[in-house]
């Protein structure tokens, strides 16, 4: 086997000797973010993770078109309708393209809940594509085309992917809308901190002394609360009155505010370490400005680790803004985030009925992990030198 | 070393002094003020104001006065007299209120650390020694997913479960009927039976970032010179393991000791909201949603001290580890 393979390397390897430079010498060739990608690229889960994400932030941007109903629009007669079934078979087995059977509610005598039976005599073909509710795209124009539906209205049959919550509202919809909001404040959250921090950290960590020390101690007295408590503290001072806009903004300045701090300390530790480095050393001595040694020089060397440590704060916002939504403090009812769409299941009643009200952990849970798998790749692949 | 702590408790006090400021600011930011808020509520119920009461309360906290003011009485409340304020919601002095809180949160904090502890260290040090075996990526997939998930899902995820397929019903410390009695020996009984729940959640979730930090750092530890030293003498590898390296790799447990502290009575605000366990957290929560200020305030500052204190003993926990970081510091 080992033989047949040699064998089979042979030819190229001997190529490779002579002309085009081989896998070995392009490793020294190749630029930082090709040496970077290489190392990103062997770190499979951080891979799986991108392609994960990417679903998500699509289903995010584009929900309106995604999401199948409205998000707003509720139906009595799909109060906690199980997750529709979405069958290629009939009951005689024949098998058709995807459709869903209709599905008749009935109600419990004595319980008085409500049943949910499906009627093989009707079947709803499941399209893509489909024309289906009006919407505004991103507020701008009017569009009534959706990815997947059925070509009835909601009000005839609805297709429930996940299931419909305690006013039948479709869930599906719901998380895709609320994809939007709770991937969002993740990166808007950091990128508040992460300016605060690199402006403040960099100050802190380029010039020392006595600005270093008065920049560390607010760090440490901010950091000496305890983080959820002061969140709760900050957000329940925000007024109830204001529109989702305004709410959004003010959770996601709450969070920053801790968050920089994190970050002030990374790029300080990067550029306590990096001035010392030689190639600044010499960048100082050939006469470039201050400015042009920190930009061009310093930043590029850290923007990896930066990149990382990001990667790596993300989550950690999406998960406070899903604490505090689902706690109440966070954003509110009308704002459909996945923590407002938790709120749900911390009714005992909703959760015995429809365990699908839970299926906003999965997402979160799964967008957090591909987050830290994501970062954990990135951090190694920052250093694409150390073996 | 003598001279390091004192160094450092004197930098605490400043510290202190700001958290206490903080602590402050924050609980005044939603507007109106508690007496109003007090005196609305209680014309609401039909119930007739005491001007007099109401003017001592004003004289008491200094409502109606600048903010440093209101500042000082507080803080001197506290420190000289041990008056936290009262609460309005409760109609009772804060300091009743959160002392049984603190008790039964740091009871709860406690098991569960330990639990976590004696979970997460024996399967670290087994991750560790059998890298890449199957159990340890199977450790390694289940510490990812336990750090990933917050504590409040597992919470409601082990309420369905628990709920569908046990058919039990979570929630709480005490079943209805020990609720508002007296402590004795019977609701010892009747903690302890509805305790595990809440201490196998939290143990979860600080579990998997535990086993991970043992695995990594006795990872480190096992490729040593001394660990080979040891094997060459023909020591036991059992004894070996466990009698240098992993003494060693279980120093961040001991550093980061002072950091639970102030989680020790946060006591993992969400679980406890979702299991609505008579702890701090869900009596903070309900303190800042209804602006009974004096409540959520003293929960503030003394969580921030708490936090402080904490980091105070952890250097110094540190310091006396390693003999570099007082000697430099």
């Amino acid at each position: 086997m080992a033989d047949l393979e040699r064998a089979s390397n042979a030819p190229e390897e001997i190529e490779s000797d002579v002309a085009i430079p081989g896998e070995e010498e392009k490793i020294y060739v190749a630029p930082y973010w090709k040496l970077m990608w290489w190392r990103f690229r062997k770190h499979k889960m951080a891979l799986l993770s991108v392609g994960i994400l990417a679903v998500y932030y699509f289903v995010g941007i584009f929900c309106e078109f995604v999401a199948p109903y409205n998000p707003e629009q509720y139906f009595v007669k799909y109060k906690l309708a199980p997750p529709s079934k979405i069958r290629t078979r009939d009951v005689e087995g024949k098998s058709f393209q995807p459709f869903v059977y209709a599905v008749i509610r009935e109600r419990d005598p004595e319980t008085r809940r409500n049943i949910y039976t499906e009627d093989t005599e009707a079947r709803y073909p499941v399209q893509f594509f489909v024309h289906g509710t009006e919407y505004e795209m991103w507020g701008l124009f009017k569009m009534d085309v959706h990815l997947f539906g059925l070509p009835v209205p909601q009000e005839e049959q609805g297709i429930f992917l996940l299931g419909a919550d305690r006013l039948g509202r479709d869930m599906f919809s719901r998380l895709c809308y609320g994809a939007r909001i709770s991937l969002s404040i993740g990166m808007v959250g950091v990128f508040l901190s992460l300016t605060l921090g690199v402006v403040l950290g960099g100050v802190s960590g380029y010039y020392g002394g006595k600005v270093d020390t008065i920049i560390q101690r607010i760090i440490e007295f901010i950091r000496s609360i305890p983080s959820i408590p002061l969140w709760m503290a900050l957000s329940a001072a925000l007024p109830s009155d204001w529109p989702i806009l305004r709410l959004y903004f003010g959770i996601t300045v709450i969070l920053s505010l801790i968050g920089w701090t994190w970050m002030a300390r990374v790029v300080r530790g990067r550029f306590l370490a990096l001035r010392e480095e030689d190639f600044v050393m010499a960048a100082r001595l050939a006469g470039s400005s201050q400015i042009r040694i920190i930009l061009r020089h310093m930043v590029p060397s850290f923007l990896s680790y930066i990149i990382a440590s990001l990667t790596l704060a993300i989550p950690n916002m999406i998960l406070a803004e899903t604490g505090l939504s689902f706690i109440g403090l966070g954003l509110r009812a009308p704002a459909i985030s996945w923590g407002v769409l938790l709120q749900e299941a911390n009714n005992v009643r909703s959760l015995a009925l429809a365990p699908w009200v839970l299926t906003p952990v999965l997402f979160v849970v799964t967008a957090v992990l591909a987050f830290n798998f994501v970062g954990d790749g990135l951090r190694d692949a920052a250093d694409p030198y150390a073996r | 070393m003598l001279g390091y702590i004192l160094r450092r408790i004197l930098f605490m006090i400043p510290t202190l002094f700001v958290v206490s400021v903080i602590s402050f600011i924050v609980i005044q930011l939603p507007p109106g003020d508690f007496l109003t808020t007090y005196a609305a509520q209680l014309s609401e119920i039909g119930d007739t104001i005491d001007q007099q009461a109401l003017e001592a309360l004003e004289e008491r906290y200094g409502l109606g006065q600048p903010i440093y003011v209101q500042y000082y009485k507080w803080m001197s409340g506290i420190i000289l007299r041990g008056d936290w304020g009262q609460s309005m919601e409760w109609h009772k002095p804060v300091k009743e209120l959160i002392w049984e809180r603190i008790g039964l949160t740091m009871a709860l904090s406690l098991v569960a650390i330990l639990v976590s502890w004696f979970v997460a260290i024996p399967v670290g040090v087994y991750s560790a020694t059998h890298q890449y075996s199957i159990l340890d990526y199977a450790m390694s997939v289940i510490s990812f997913i336990g750090a990933g998930t917050p504590g409040f899902m597992i919470a409601l995820v082990i309420m369905w479960l628990a709920m569908t397929r046990l058919n039990l019903n979570v929630g709480g410390l005490f079943s209805p009927d020990y609720l508002l009695a007296p402590w004795s020996l019977d609701k010892l009984i009747d903690m302890l039976k509805h305790i595990w729940i809440p201490v196998v959640i939290i143990a979860i979730s600080s579990t998997a970032g535990s086993i991970r930090t043992t695995r990594a750092n006795l990872l480190d530890e096992l490729n040593k010179p001394y660990v080979e030293t040891a094997r060459a003498k023909g020591l036991k590898e059992g004894k070996l393991v466990w009698k240098y390296p992993v003494r060693v790799a279980l120093n961040p447990f001991f550093s980061t000791v002072g950091w639970s502290l102030a989680s020790l009575i946060s006591g993992q605000t969400l679980v406890a909201y979702v299991l609505s366990l008579q702890t701090t957290g869900p009596m903070m929560l309900r303190a800042l949603m209804s602006q009974d200020m004096y409540l959520a305030g003293s929960f503030l500052l003394l969580l921030s001290a708490m936090t402080v204190i904490g980091t105070l003993v952890s250097d110094v926990l540190l310091a006396w580890v390693d003999p570099r970081i007082r000697l430099g510091g």
